[in-house]
């Protein structure tokens, strides 16, 4: 090849993040984004909705690890779990290895990244077929309003908020999730970097909807090379159960699942963030 | 000019002459001072270079709003074709200079106005203006949800016997709450009476093209209408259409609007005007049908929140509700121990959502052709959460009533008259000389030359309570109103 083919997204308006590209293997407009799937030689196929990097398959397992396992190494017994957005089936694959879950409602508004990831990121959409796994086209707020105290746990796997993901990261949907979960449910979203002011007043904003509308409020953190800064969020909100005293090592040991990132170890680290974010939270947070 | 050239909906002759004007790249010495922004660059920044670069001054290639014959003139014969209309006005002094206008139009000094009391304040405005006579008709309440409703055919009928030296009858087409009264029988009593028919449509643009629709006014007959372009049409705040049926003396009319508008009429807001007609003229019905959709849409998910009222065409009755604007999206939220106006304030202080309007009993969220269904699912989630958070024992909420108004002076004359202030409670029984009203929505609690009962203090003072932004007295904290110094009996 005598010509170079890069993707470039936009970190923040004066900072670029490119991957070099192999090959372009689809892209279309579906009623809601842009969908766009490249090959890329260091991060293998890369998902890419209106721009943004969704997900690559070479450091995706970080995110899908840090956002499944935290939640449910601190809840002893979570059975029911409804999934928001993750429609490259991801979280999914992590959530089926536990035997004790019993059904996961997925609620994905476009059918068509579903689609796509079907095909052309064949191993992470896998168990989307797994028997408990209960996939609904819909619009997550209009599917959440009809639920009542059902859920065990409510994992928020969105875009980021400047787009048709928006409405995920308002205090409305915030409190229909509350009121979706059991008394003493959890709910976990990305949370979005922390780092360009863009994204930092984005999260900050989140965060204050959720500290007002669950008793337990905390944030953990990860590194996701592909994401802006490549240093990422997640929060942990909970009506019952605390994310470091209520981790329980031994129970989650035993169900011996292999992981590339999370470990009960780092579960702890994750919660102690740097000052500068301990300051942003605690603005937003009196 | 040929006819069929001139009436081609898919034109847009202002806009057009804009983007000539560009291109030929003309060097400005006449105002605006900002010469295409040059001399302006914050403002340039903030706005852009193409917004600035088109807001220029009258000239021949862009023809003059006052007395126009060329691009304005051909804008204003497509708008009246697009709307069903003899004649269109191009307005940019929002729809209360419309509104102005009708009543200017038709009322002179001491002349009688048929119209319902919960009209605009811009309506009463006008008879301060030009000192005619308001004959109110006292619309009939739904008293479950504390709303006016529109003119029953009966009590318009008694008006015009009472009043037959009546020169001008006023509708509201429809009302902000969406409900119409029956325009083809009001027009054609109005007729037979040798009176006029204004329609105020500032909320009924869409009436033009939307199927399904309650009537417009050009298409009832009406002699003038007030068409509030920016509103659910899409064209820049402060544009707006005055529309005249086959009665008016067009020449007339012109000769009014140039009373008072300005003679720096704004390409911008004549451009929007311009090219939202195109849309609406092309495009409209498939835009309304689907405003109308997410409008019914809204409604069922609301009701099937519980406590609120999401209410629509059910109201229809055939004669105070004569038809129901199926675009509007009024919710009663007495049930749910909340007023409308604090269901409003938690909606933009809790969840960023900013709607219309929120006054004692219900609250407006508008829809138009901007709208799209993620949206209406956030407006929906956070009224579900808001009944969820904050409901409580609706005992003790005052329902929201008309109040008869007892006029005693004329707007103008009461306006103009000497006054004193007096603390609020101390006002009792004399006659105001100022407008108190929530806005929005805008419909007077008092207009000037009208008595100050109990019943309307009770109710300023309620309505201050609970929050709602009341505007229109001289002491801006409304403590004090300005009354007559003088008794009347």
């Amino acid at each position: 090849m005598n010509f170079e083919m890069w993707f470039s997204e936009f970190h923040a308006p004066d900072v670029k993040h490119s991957i070099r590209v192999k090959r372009h293997l689809f892209s279309k407009k579906s009623d809601y984004q842009q969908i766009d799937i490249f090959d890329t030689p260091e991060f293998g196929r890369v998902l890419v909705l209106d721009g943004s990097v969704m997900l690559t398959e070479r450091d995706e397992f970080i995110y899908d690890e840090m956002i499944t396992h935290v939640p449910m190494a601190v809840h002893p017994n979570i059975q029911d779990v409804l999934v928001i957005g993750a429609g490259d089936g991801g979280v999914v694959h992590e959530l089926v290895r536990y035997d004790q879950v019993r059904r996961i409602d997925l609620v994905e508004m476009d059918p068509e990244v579903l689609e796509a990831c079907k095909t052309y990121l064949p191993e992470n959409a896998s168990r989307l077929d797994d028997s408990r796994v209960h996939i609904y086209f819909d619009n997550a707020l209009r599917f959440i309003r009809r639920c009542k105290e059902q859920y065990d746990l409510i994992i928020v796997d969105s875009n980021d908020p400047f787009g048709p993901s928006e409405g995920y990261f308002t205090r409305e949907f915030y409190g229909i999730c509350y009121n979706a979960l059991r008394d003493d449910g959890i709910m976990v979203n990305q949370q979005g970097s922390p780092f360009y002011s863009h994204d930092a007043d984005a999260m900050q904003r989140s965060h204050k909807r959720i500290v007002s509308t669950f008793p337990i409020s905390r944030i953990y953190q990860a590194h996701i090379p592909t994401y802006a800064a490549g240093y990422w969020t997640f929060g942990f909100a909970s009506k019952k159960y605390h994310p470091i005293d209520d981790l329980n090592v031994e129970a989650w040991k035993k169900h011996h699942l292999k992981t590339k990132y999370y470990t009960t170890k780092l579960h702890v680290g994750a919660f102690y963030l740097p000052a500068f974010l301990e300051k942003m939270l605690e603005e937003v947070e009196k | 000019m040929e006819k069929e050239e001139v009436l081609n909906q898919e034109r847009a002759p202002i806009y057009e002459a804009l983007e000539k004007f560009r291109h030929m790249r003309v060097v400005p010495f006449d105002v605006p001072g900002h010469k295409h922004g040059r001399g302006n660059p914050e403002l340039t920044d903030f706005l852009g270079q193409q917004c600035v670069e088109v807001d220029v001054n009258s000239m021949k290639p862009l023809d003059n709003l006052c007395h126009p014959i060329s691009v304005i003139r051909e804008a204003e014969c497509l708008a009246a074709d697009a709307f069903g209309a003899a004649e269109a006005f191009l307005m940019v002094g929002g729809t209360t200079s419309s509104v102005q206008t009708m009543v200017l139009s038709t009322c002179k000094r001491g002349d009688k106005i048929i119209l319902p009391r919960n009209v605009h304040r811009s309506v009463i405005n006008a008879l301060v203006l030009c000192g005619a006579i308001p004959v109110y008709v006292n619309p009939e309440v739904d008293h479950q949800l504390g709303i006016s409703l529109g003119m029953q055919r009966e009590q318009v009928a008694r008006a015009i016997q009472k009043n037959p030296d009546a020169v001008a009858i006023l509708v509201n087409n429809p009302t902000y709450y969406g409900i119409c009264s029956d325009l083809r029988a009001i027009v054609r009593m109005a007729h037979e009476a040798g009176m006029y028919c204004l329609a105020d449509e500032a909320h009924g643009t869409h009436f033009y093209f939307g199927q399904g629709m309650p009537v417009s006014a050009m298409a009832a007959g009406a002699d003038m209408a007030a068409v509030s372009m920016h509103k659910s049409g899409g064209s820049l705040t402060q544009s707006s259409l005055l529309l005249c049926g086959e009665n008016m003396n067009a020449g007339y009319v012109r000769q009014i609007i140039n009373l008072t508008q300005t003679t720096s009429g704004s390409y911008l807001l004549m451009s929007s005007l311009d090219i939202s007609r195109r849309n609406l003229a092309l495009r409209g019905k498939e835009v309304f049908a689907k405003v109308v959709d997410m409008a019914e849409y809204a409604r069922e998910e609301i009701n099937e929140i519980g406590g609120y009222y999401a209410f629509g065409k059910e109201l229809i009755n055939g004669n105070s509700v004569y038809d129901f604007d199926p675009t509007k999206l009024s919710v009663h939220t007495r049930e749910i121990g909340l007023a409308g106006i604090e269901v409003y304030d938690l909606l933009r202080d809790d969840y960023d959502i900013q709607i219309e309007f929120g006054d004692i009993g219900n609250i407006l969220a508008y829809l138009s052709i901007g709208d799209r269904y993620q949206e209406l699912e956030r407006l929906v989630s956070a009224l579900a959460e808001i009944r969820r958070r904050f409901q409580k024992d609706p005992s003790g909420l005052l329902n929201q009533e008309y109040i008869d108004p007892e006029v005693v002076v004329s707007p103008q004359e009461a306006f103009y008259a000497k006054k004193k202030s007096l603390p609020l409670r101390e006002s009792e029984g004399r006659v105001c000389s100022e407008f108190v009203m929530c806005y929005p929505p805008g419909i007077p609690i008092l207009a000037p030359g009208e008595r100050i009962s109990r019943a309307i203090l009770d109710y300023i003072e309620y309505a201050k309570k609970k929050g709602c932004s009341m505007t229109g007295p001289e002491d801006p904290d409304i403590l004090h109103l300005n009354v007559l110094d003088w008794e009347v009996e």
